[in-house]
């Protein structure tokens, strides 16, 4: 238990003194929220409806752009060999580092998202279910971009690439993740069961998929 | 507690680097691994970390620690200095004190030169210092085999000594020590192993 | 050496049957196109517009086939470590993303006469989409990595976790799709078809298999061929 919560302070501290973690992505967020508007005009009633979908794809792209941060520098300055040379199951490696991406970028981001989401009028009935499946389903983006940050790690293109291996993996989270926030009371908790369904498969598969590729790279 | 290579051939990205390779190093020797640019010194060194497989042949670890591998008794200090520039030399050392199971960080700091450091941000050290803060882990935690890939590089003089007397003392605790050089260390080797690059097929 | 030993069996079998295959592939699809073309009724509602439901069908089948068969071939990688499953699932893969591009195109061109618009966000269109997009991610993947052996054992686990993701795809744009159209208007392919239609359908599908087994077949010999091609100027710049 020592060396992985090790791992998990040290990789939480460097997200917090590094910058990119959760202030990065945040601005991010604004900076969308700001074009917006800008892009279909300020019609309030548009706004409105756009604004879970808009939210929750804007969490999608900023959870994986930030994906590269899980073991790139790791990877880079030798930290990765390592690990993977020590009694410490990669598997489990891989799952604290996903564990320290979601509490610093995935979790705060979702639970920050609906409070922003005033900034497109959205209805007020939708900011709770909303923040429950973000919360919920950010679990499964940080997992599956664990995935596919160790898929490109050394890839010079990896941000574009990253891209299309992760995002249609997200399509259950984003389905299921909208069905919460369509405003109908009786879908939320089963949309909710269905996310803490995807969020424990990734608990398992993730870091079983993300180790094996790790290891190919370390070759 | 005895490593011994038979009929080793390896293979790194289609080209067979080299094949039939036979050694055995034991408790208390220090095995030089020479040769020219892509001849195999790192591969070898990879393939007895663990991080590859060889091709052909096999590696034995006899004696040693129970169950463990032999990666996973091993320290394996390669280019990357595995530091982090937004953490301290300390909390660089503790963070590696902690994952790989224990040691003495003050004995660490000390053997490397680095005690007057310890609160300094890495991203503050030179490069030479940030090499020694990746020796460091050799004095850090207790493996009883080391793999080297071209320790001396980048350190001065002074530095150097420090390497070798860390090396002199692993090997008089049983230690066993493979290291890959270009340039002698100026520590004498038990044995030497020349892999002189010509490639078979 | 050893390595070329199973490839090249494999060569020599697939030159052998290659010719059949060719030719069951025409004397298959000269039959199914009869049937779709010729055979069939019109449709009484649709009209002339049914019969791309006979190269549509077929061409979404294979996409989920083709796929299928990778994934396999990549689990028989990870466990036989046999190089020719490596290669068999990369070959396959940019014939699956024709057929799943065919299944989309001909879907629009479906779609023109009977919804009025060239695309709809329909149930199937959307999830072939994606599985479209798990298509271009692997073999991108196997572009992206310059170093073959490690761009096999990246591509394994890629299409393996896409694999495991298509059920769920599924699934989740039908849920999406109920959620915004309650009632559908129109399913392509519905389960109540006529025997006049059903068989052309069926040997249309039997074709495409066909078709792919070939172009599979020639897909992997190219791929060895490329292979040993590289080796061999490892191996010169080798001994120079």
């Amino acid at each position: 238990m020592k060396p992985l919560i090790a791992l998990l302070r040290r990789d939480l501290v460097l997200a917090a003194r590094q910058g990119g973690g959760v202030g990065t992505a945040l601005g991010f967020f604004l900076t969308v929220l700001v074009l917006l508007p800008i892009g279909v005009g300020p019609d309030q009633a548009t706004l409105q409806r756009l604004a879970p979908g808009i939210l929750w794809i804007t969490l999608l792209l900023a959870v994986l752009l930030s994906a590269d941060r899980i073991f790139q520098q790791d990877y880079e300055d030798g930290s990765l060999e390592i690990m993977a040379m020590a009694p410490t199951p990669l598997e489990l490696v891989v799952f604290i580092k996903a564990i320290a991406h979601w509490l610093s970028t995935s979790l705060p981001l979702s639970l920050a998202a609906p409070f922003l989401g005033i900034l497109l009028n959205l209805h007020d009935q939708i900011i709770w279910p909303l923040i429950a499946a973000m919360g919920m389903g950010s679990i499964g983006l940080s997992f599956i971009a664990s995935i596919g940050a160790s898929f490109t790690l050394n890839l010079r293109r990896g941000g574009l690439l990253i891209s299309i291996l992760v995002l249609p993996l997200y399509v259950p989270i984003l389905v299921f993740g909208m069905s919460a926030a369509t405003g109908n009371p009786e879908l939320v908790m089963p949309s909710l069961l269905i996310l803490s369904a995807i969020a424990l498969a990734s608990l398992v598969l993730a870091p079983i998929a993300a180790a094996a590729a790790l290891r190919a790279y370390l070759k | 507690m005895k490593i011994t290579a038979t009929d080793l051939a390896c293979e790194r990205g289609g080209r067979i680097v080299f094949t039939e390779l036979n050694f055995a190093v034991e408790s208390g020797r220090f095995l030089e691994l020479t040769g020219p640019n892509g001849a195999g010194k790192s591969s070898l060194l990879r393939l007895l970390s663990g991080l590859s497989e060889p091709r052909h042949g096999r590696l034995k670890l006899a004696g040693g620690g129970g169950d463990l591998t032999l990666a996973e008794q091993a320290h394996y200090i390669a280019h990357g200095e595995a530091s982090k520039s937004a953490l301290s030399v300390a909390e660089n050392l503790i963070f590696w004190r902690d994952f790989l199971g224990g040691g003495d960080l003050a004995n660490a700091l000390g053997a490397v030169n680095l005690a007057s450091l310890a609160d300094y941000p890495v991203a503050l050290l030179s490069e030479g210092q940030k090499r020694r803060l990746a020796l460091a882990r050799l004095a850090l935690v207790t493996r009883p085999i080391w793999l080297l890939d071209e320790p001396s590089a980048g350190l001065d003089a002074a530095s150097q000594k420090l390497l070798i007397s860390l090396m002199r003392q692993h090997l008089k605790s049983d230690g066993i020590i493979i290291a890959a050089t270009h340039v002698s260390l100026g520590l004498k080797p038990d044995q030497s192993l020349h892999l002189s690059g010509a490639s078979q097929s | 050496m050893q390595q070329f030993a199973n490839p090249t069996r494999f060569l020599k079998i697939a030159n052998a049957s290659l010719p059949y295959v060719w030719a069951v592939t025409a004397l298959l699809f000269a039959i199914g196109l009869y049937g779709a073309l010729l055979s069939a009724p019109a449709d009484y509602q649709q009209g002339e517009t049914v019969r791309i439901m006979f190269v549509h069908v077929p061409a979404a089948w294979m996409a989920l086939f083709v796929y299928t068969v990778m994934a396999l071939a990549s689990a028989l990688a990870i466990v036989f470590r046999h190089p020719l499953a490596d290669v068999a699932a990369k070959a396959a893969a940019p014939i699956g993303a024709v057929f799943c591009f065919l299944a989309l195109a001909t879907g629009s061109l479906w779609g023109k006469p009977m919804w009025g618009a060239w695309w709809v966000w329909d149930a199937r269109l959307t999830s072939m989409f994606v599985l479209m997009l798990l298509y271009v991610g692997y073999i991108a993947i196997w572009q992206a990595i310059e170093e073959p052996g490690r761009a096999a054992l990246i591509a394994r686990i890629v299409a393996l976790v896409g694999f495991v993701n298509i059920p769920i795809v599924k699934f989740s744009v039908d849920w999406w799709n109920s959620l915004h159209q309650p009632a559908s208007v129109f399913r392509m392919g519905g389960p109540t078809i006529d025997r006049s239609m059903l068989w052309p359908l069926l040997v249309m599908g039997l074709a495409y298999t066909f078709l792919f087994l070939a172009l599979h077949l020639v897909s992997i010999r190219s791929e060895i061929t490329q292979r040993k091609l590289r080796n061999l100027r490892i191996a010169r710049s080798g001994d120079r």
